[in-house]
């Protein structure tokens, strides 16, 4: 009879621990280890020595010291006498606000994009062919630097909407494009409005009642009740009605030129712009592609036998290739999300203060703490990363195929 | 049974008619528009809208193009030449492209050691790239760094000879005492190379010769596409050895290397590249042994390798992940080692599966190589935002620089890219 394990000998010799597998794995392990620690020390211990000798030390304290610069965009209250720390919260503020409004427009582009690749028109899908190559191919770098470019020097400056006849109009007298930025009119919410809201969010309640109510009926009596009218009617009509009964309390401010500038409305800068405009084209290339690649997995044997049980090209699309494309587009488009929230750290490139340019850009300069910024920095970004995945996981465990 | 014979009817055809040509309006071009532009109303109208974006994108960059100066020693003069019609002045191309390709302090009459470097890329890389060329082309390969950091740096040529000797007497080392073991081959090769390196370096700081044959070139001086370009290859090719232990390393049964592996690995891609070229300047110095001096250059190669190593490490674990069980339980009951698993039978499969994806990295990693312009290194887009448009001359002249810029980029990772599609194609010969 054979043996599987070594023969036991008796005892324990030295050898063992590199030839014998019961033990070999801990001798790596312990090995690994000790390597570890050395590595740490040696770090650590250069680590210490170099901040002794420049003076420093290891703290935090500088986050409470007055930053002593100004910003281009805020979302909070921030002026230049504010501390460090509210620096780097208005950074991680506009980063999430690129990222949000950039993954939004990424997604419709690409969407957009990826279903005309695969269109029968020739010329439409081969002028998707050359945005998606032209985009993937050309570094997101270069791509942010001309539009900004385009941003502030194509763009007229707010004096060209001076006079009689200026150079310059705004569209429909409520937008002005400027190589400082886009104004557009804000919201003003005047008594009343409250209820306009709270009516228009009841509104969209009401709808997801009726179209689950419209799916109840469908699936106990097969009878099809209309649901895009419907949900358009649901959605909009009680909230204009109140809108109007209450004398239209909700307004707009438009922007006017006052001075050498526009005032009044949303000043959107144009770093902004420019940063999310181009990294919405660059991310929506990639997710053509992704959007691409997931409707040709779904395998055409389900179009034909859904169009053999006689349904309509697009029912079949909702009900048959969208839903089993997703479980292959969702995964990657996260990950392309993810991307996009690591590209907005180009932000510094065309002075857009998202955290990278406030807290490891100007507050790393001026107050010479490198370490402490960019651990700081880089545990942001772990964090939104690790929170992005950790959806996408949850996300992969409900659409995974249930095998029993 | 029939009763009709050959002789009895008057006429029976022996010969098939000729085809009769189809409708015109079922063939050729009209039918080809009429099937892919116009085949329904919503169709007409896409394939009409796409051919006014295209007349729009046209009309814009057409007369741009064709009215471009290309002689003209700064934007002041061509605007002179143009007289207020549109053109391109692309005479910034023709007075600087030195600068664009080689950075601005390389000295020009060295320009052909970093031209012939780049030809000598092509025959380097040709035996990697495809399979079907002799492999004894792959010592081209193994030599091309050597012959190539000597081109760009120059300096003493003893320098790359002693690498290069470690290499050799590493390898020797390994070669003699892999039969017996890996492990002992691996740890002896290292200790050799190491040996001769020590030596080496004794023996190039006694004897660097006074006036090297070509003349050294310090890093600082390194700028331009040529900076992407060395940044680029260097990486991509250090980080595939790293990125195949820190795969292997995740998918280890030892829970301590398999727990730094993924600390690493997700620690990497969890930031963003910016913020790693940040700790190579500014942080990285703080780690390392007082009084070091360290190339910014050494730095960011550093940084970067480590970087696309986590992002391969994790294309090269698709790969081991997607090799059938049976494959790892063949090596197991051959009695093969964990090492000859690996190299013998596991890798070679798990490598090919991957290498699609690892071009992939290649690409990103290359165009991520313009983020280097933010720490003030003057790559291409560095130069051009830098030195170039801060020149009087030239302050202003965005779209054909960036125009250049862009074109660069695209050229070669647009050919990557269908080099990529064209290996996936070869490769797909046996799966599935």
């Amino acid at each position: 009879m054979s043996t599987i394990t070594d023969p036991d000998r008796g005892g324990f010799r030295v050898s063992q621990l590199l030839s014998d597998t019961r033990y070999r794995a801990i001798t790596f392990q312990v090995i690994a280890f000790l390597l570890l620690v050395a590595v740490f020390y040696y770090l650590g211990n250069n680590l210490v020595q170099n901040l002794r000798a420049a003076g420093l030390n290891f703290s935090y304290g500088f986050l409470d010291e007055a930053a002593g610069y100004d910003v281009g965009q805020a979302l909070i209250p921030y002026d230049s006498q504010s501390s460090n720390w509210q620096a780097a919260k208005v950074g991680i503020l506009n980063t999430l606000l690129v990222a949000v409004l950039g993954c939004v427009t990424a997604t419709i582009l690409g969407v957009v994009a990826g279903v005309l690749r695969l269109s029968k028109n020739w010329i439409v899908s081969r002028l998707m062919a050359v945005y998606v190559e032209a985009f993937r191919n050309v570094p997101v770098l270069i791509w942010i630097l001309i539009i900004y470019a385009i941003m502030t020097v194509v763009l007229p400056a707010p004096n060209a909407f001076r006079g009689d006849t200026p150079d310059s109009t705004m569209l429909m007298g409520m937008f002005a494009f400027t190589n400082r930025g886009i104004y557009i009119p804000a919201p003003v919410f005047n008594a009343g409005s409250m209820i306009v809201v709270g009516v228009f969010i009841a509104s969209i309640i009401a709808m997801f009642a009726y179209r689950a109510y419209a799916k109840k009926v469908l699936f106990d009596t097969g009878k099809l009740l209309p649901t895009a009218l419907p949900s358009l009617a649901i959605l909009f009509v009680p909230a204009l009605l109140i809108f109007f009964i209450l004398g239209r309390p909700i307004g707009l401010d438009i922007p006017v030129l006052s001075g050498f500038n526009f005032g009044g409305g949303i000043k959107i800068g144009a770093p902004l712009i420019a940063l999310w405009f181009a990294l919405s084209v660059y991310t929506g290339a990639f997710i053509a592609e992704n959007v691409r690649a997931g409707i040709q997995a779904v395998s055409e044997g389900q179009t034909e036998a859904a169009a053999a049980l006689g349904m309509r090209p697009r029912r079949i699309m909702n009900l048959v290739v969208l839903p089993q494309a997703m479980r292959v587009i969702i995964p990657p488009l996260i990950s392309q999300y993810l991307n996009l929230t690591k590209n907005s750290s180009l932000a510094i490139a065309v002075g857009y203060a998202d955290v990278t340019a406030t807290l490891g850009g100007i507050t790393l300069n001026q107050t010479g703490r490198a370490i402490e910024c960019v651990l700081l920095l880089m545990l942001f970004y772990l964090a939104i990363s690790l929170a992005i995945s950790a959806v996408m996981n949850a996300y992969n465990n409900s659409v995974k195929l249930k095998e029993r | 049974m029939s009763d009709t014979h050959a002789e009895s009817v008057a006429f029976v055809r022996d010969t098939a008619i000729p085809p009769a040509p189809p409708p015109n309006a079922q063939a050729g071009a009209i039918k080809w528009v009429r099937a892919n532009l116009f085949s329904t109303w919503a169709n007409a109208g896409l394939t009409i809208a796409a051919i006014y974006v295209i007349y729009l994108i046209l009309v814009a960059i057409w007369p741009w193009l064709t009215n471009g100066v290309w002689t003209a020693p700064s934007l002041s003069a061509c605007r002179e030449v143009l007289q207020g019609e549109v053109g391109a002045c692309f005479s910034v191309l023709t007075e600087r492209w030195n600068q664009l390709l080689f950075g601005f302090t390389y000295p020009s009459d060295q320009y052909w050691r970093p031209g012939i470097s780049f030809l000598l890329l092509f025959a380097a890389i040709a035996p990697v790239m495809f399979f079907k060329l002799p492999r004894k082309l792959l010592i081209i390969t193994a030599l091309y760094p050597f012959v190539a950091y000597y081109l760009i740096w120059g300096g003493t040529i003893l320098t790359p000879i002693i690498a290069l000797l470690g290499f050799v007497v590493g390898y020797l080392a390994y070669a003699r005492l892999v039969k017996g073991n890996f492990a002992a081959g691996f740890f002896a090769g290292i200790a050799a190379a190491a040996l001769v390196w020590w030596i080496g370096g004794m023996i190039v700081g006694v004897m660097g010769p006074e006036a090297p044959w070509l003349e050294e070139v310090p890093s600082r001086d390194m700028g331009g596409f040529m900076l992407n370009l060395i940044l680029g290859v260097t990486c991509v090719s250090l980080s595939i050895p790293l990125g195949i232990v820190l795969a292997l390393g995740r998918q280890s049964n030892l829970p301590l290397i398999k727990g730094i592996c993924v600390v690493f690995i997700e620690f990497i891609r969890g930031v963003p590249l910016i913020t790693l070229l940040f700790v190579a300047n500014v942080v990285l110095a703080y780690f390392l042994p007082p009084g070091t001096t360290f190339d910014l250059i050494l730095r960011v190669i550093i940084m970067i390798t480590m970087f696309a190593s986590a992002y391969i490490a994790e294309v090269i674990r698709g790969g081991l992940a997607a090799l059938p069980k049976g494959q790892y339980e063949a090596g197991d009951s051959l009695g093969l080692d964990y090492p000859q698993a690996m190299r013998l039978i596991i890798l070679p499969q798990a490598l090919k599966i991957s290498i699609p994806g690892i071009v992939n990295i290649a690409v990103g990693l290359f165009k991520d190589t313009t983020l280097v312009s933010v720490i003030s290194m003057f790559d291409l887009v560095g130069m051009i935002r830098g030195p170039i448009l801060a020149s009087t001359e030239w302050n202003g002249v965005y779209w054909e620089l960036f125009s250049f810029a862009a074109l660069l980029f695209f050229i070669v990772c647009y050919g990557i890219s269908q080099y990529s599609q064209w290996l996936e194609r070869q490769l797909a010969t046996g799966h599935r």
